[in-house]
């Protein structure tokens, strides 16, 4: 029998095993943070670690990380991890948890990201209930980039942007997440905690492993708040900024949990016969509001979206001609109305149809009648490294504004296609051809000035000639719904073709 | 993993250890600490920060240091444990069990 005094030090507390060991995010201090000395995102990085331990879940979390500058979760967190758009971290651990059910998903987010440029995607995620856990470090200000105020900024406080410390009357008050989506249905559980003492802290601790928890038992969206000392924008010491949280920053900010509806989820759950499918089901949090079809199964998901083999249309890749070389660049540009999308949907389109690789950036200004607006098709028969076109072979200028904006971008040897009778003689340049015609009033004359954006697409065609005249009447034909548009459509496209071949036999 | 004491002393109930190369000199742990056996080092670490220093006695294990400070691994906190203890935890540790929680 062991005697009294056969006692041992055995570890209780250490490096949790769901951080790597060394983070390889520079050569050097591969064994720190880049966390400022007594920055709250370090304390609460260390608290989900240890919840995903103790929860044994390290090899099925996928933690979705910020932008602020809680950024580098992925450097610190073995586990799976993807880093979101700014403040779109909830939508993304939507994906992911949809997408694979059985996964233990962490949506890590700062006040800036989740308050401000994400609050459309947390507000969302938290009404349809996404069976998640959300751990939203707020220190009350936009860290990362030095100070600016966000939406949770004290009022009186001072940032970047509120010099002389915010104003109600102009910036608004401190906004309130926890208690603002306790007023939804579908969350789980909403906590607000912080880091202002050891009480705080404990607590802290207790909150992030129960958020994990409710997930992992599938009862639906969990958010838990934590007031986070952030001492370098704050210009305080480590110690002070803790005091800060609990002296200041709880006045405004209530500590206590907003909304826990797990028990009662809990009950429900343990009604529930064991199904096996359910697993797919996103929560069980709002069971009856749902569907609860299983996830379509993968090889499903072509026919629910309509491009399964048989949905697709026949396309006419045989009637182009192999030896082909095909590259074309155009830029099409003119002002709002002209057709100068359309024009490059058509053509991208026709060029899918014909099996060809193709994209198609269409790139207008906030207006939506006048203004300019222009577009860049690519078809090859490599695959396409860039959408953007910004050397053109062919330049299609449905207006001198548009001609002088991107002449001099054409590469030599390449055609500018010119809505006008006068070409600009200080345009001309050596090497590049040029087709200049008074389109609009061709097109008048085929019965509508609007379709010369066909007629110009038909000599761009002629001059390829590097699509098959079927692919372009398929295109046609699917693009542009009215019968007698499609009519009109096909004669200025010839009419183009013509005008083209014409101009040859003129020189 | 264990570090033994001498049996005829009364022992502490818990030990510290800080890694000075992690550790950036918060300060947080001194706070933390409900018997205050954590004190700043007058010494410099390699990288021009003081650190955090235990004063080799009177640590009660708590753990509220560790979860106080923000580095990973800056600290790592030992409980003394009684033999029939020691052997249930390793049987535990061996069924990938749960390490123990810091909040007593
Ligand atoms: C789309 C976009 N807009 C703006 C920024 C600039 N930006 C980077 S971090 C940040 C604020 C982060 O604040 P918060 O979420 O509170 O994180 P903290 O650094 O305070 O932890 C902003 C506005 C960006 N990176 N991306
Ligand atoms: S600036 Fe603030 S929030 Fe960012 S790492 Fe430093 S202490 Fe942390
Ligand atoms: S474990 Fe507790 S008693 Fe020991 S040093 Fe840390 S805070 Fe102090
Ligand atoms: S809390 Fe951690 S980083 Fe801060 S002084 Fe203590 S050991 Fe060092
Ligand atoms: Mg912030």
């Amino acid at each position: 029998m062991p005697t009294e005094t056969a006692a041992e030090y055995v570890v209780a507390q250490a490096r949790a095993r769901s951080f790597y060991e060394r983070y390889e995010r520079k050569e050097d201090l591969q064994h720190q943070t880049h966390f400022c000395p007594g920055c709250g995102h370090g304390v609460v990085h260390k608290m989900i670690a240890k919840a995903i331990d103790d929860l044994g879940v390290q090899d099925r979390t996928i933690m979705v990380g910020p932008v602020g500058c809680g950024v580098f979760t992925y450097y610190y967190f073995d586990v799976g991890n993807v880093q979101a758009a700014h403040g779109r971290a909830p939508a993304v651990a939507t994906a992911m948890k949809r997408s694979r059910p059985e996964s233990i998903v962490i949506s890590y987010q700062g006040d800036g990201d989740l308050s401000a440029i994400g609050s459309a995607e947390i507000l969302h995620a938290a009404n349809r209930g996404e069976n998640i856990t959300v751990i939203f470090v707020n220190n009350a200000i936009y860290s990362m980039t030095g100070g600016q105020a966000a939406p949770t900024t004290l009022l009186g406080m001072k940032s970047t942007t509120t010099p002389n410390g915010r104003n109600a009357a102009t910036d608004g008050y401190p906004l309130h997440v926890s208690e603002l989506l306790s007023t939804l249905q579908a969350p789980a559980y909403i906590e607000r905690v912080g880091l202002g003492d050891n009480k705080q802290i404990a607590q802290t601790a207790r909150a992030i492993k129960r958020g994990l928890e409710n997930q992992v038992r599938g009862l639906g969206f969990s958010l838990i708040e934590v007031l986070s000392p952030c001492p370098t924008i704050w210009k305080l010491t480590p110690v002070e900024a803790q005091h800060w949280v609990r002296d200041v920053m709880e006045k405004e900010f209530r500590l206590g949990v907003f909304c826990d509806r797990t028990k009662e989820r809990t009950e429900k759950a343990d009604l529930r016969p064991a199904d096996p499918g359910s697993s797919s089901h996103p929560s069980v949090g709002t069971p009856d509001l749902r569907p609860v079809t299983p996830n379509p199964a993968l090889e499903e998901l072509p026919r629910i979206l309509g491009v399964a083999e048989e949905d697709l249309p026949e396309g006419n890749a045989a009637a182009l001609a192999d030896n082909k070389a095909i590259d074309l660049e155009v830029r099409i540009a003119g002002f709002g109305g002209q057709g100068v999308l359309l024009f490059g949907e058509v053509l991208a389109e026709a060029g899918l149809d014909a099996g060809l690789e193709v994209s198609w950036l269409p790139s207008y200004g906030p207006e939506m009648r006048s203004g300019t607006s222009n577009c860049h098709v690519r078809l090859s028969r490599q695959s396409i490294d860039s959408p953007l076109v910004t050397a053109p072979n062919v330049l299609v200028a449905m207006n001198e504004p548009s001609l002088r904006k991107f002449d001099k971008s054409v590469r030599a040897d390449g055609w500018v296609i010119y809505n006008g009778q006068e070409f600009p003689a200080d345009c001309v340049r050596d090497g590049v051809h040029v087709l200049a015609l008074p389109f609009t009033e061709l097109a008048d004359e085929l019965g509508d000035k609007r379709a010369a954006n066909m007629v110009m697409l038909g000599a761009l065609l002629e001059i390829a000639g590097a699509l098959p005249q079927a692919s372009i009447d398929d295109a046609l034909r699917r693009l542009v719904k009215n019968p007698r548009w499609v009519e009109l459509d096909e004669r200025a496209l010839a009419r183009g073709r013509e005008l083209y071949r014409e101009s040859l036999v003129e020189v | 993993m264990t570090e033994a004491n001498k049996p005829d002393q009364k022992q502490d109930r818990g030990q510290l250890r800080i890694d000075e190369e992690e550790c950036k000199g918060c300060g947080l742990c001194i706070e933390a600490c409900p018997p205050k056996v954590i004190s700043m080092n007058e010494r410099l670490n390699h990288y021009g920060y003081r650190t955090a220093l235990y004063a080799g006695a009177g640590c009660t294990g708590c753990g509220i240091c560790f979860i106080a400070c923000p580095e990973p691994g800056a600290i790592t906190v030992y409980r003394l444990v009684r033999a029939r203890e020691v052997e249930a935890r390793v049987a535990n540790a061996a069924e990938g069990g749960a390490s123990e929680c810091a909040s007593n």
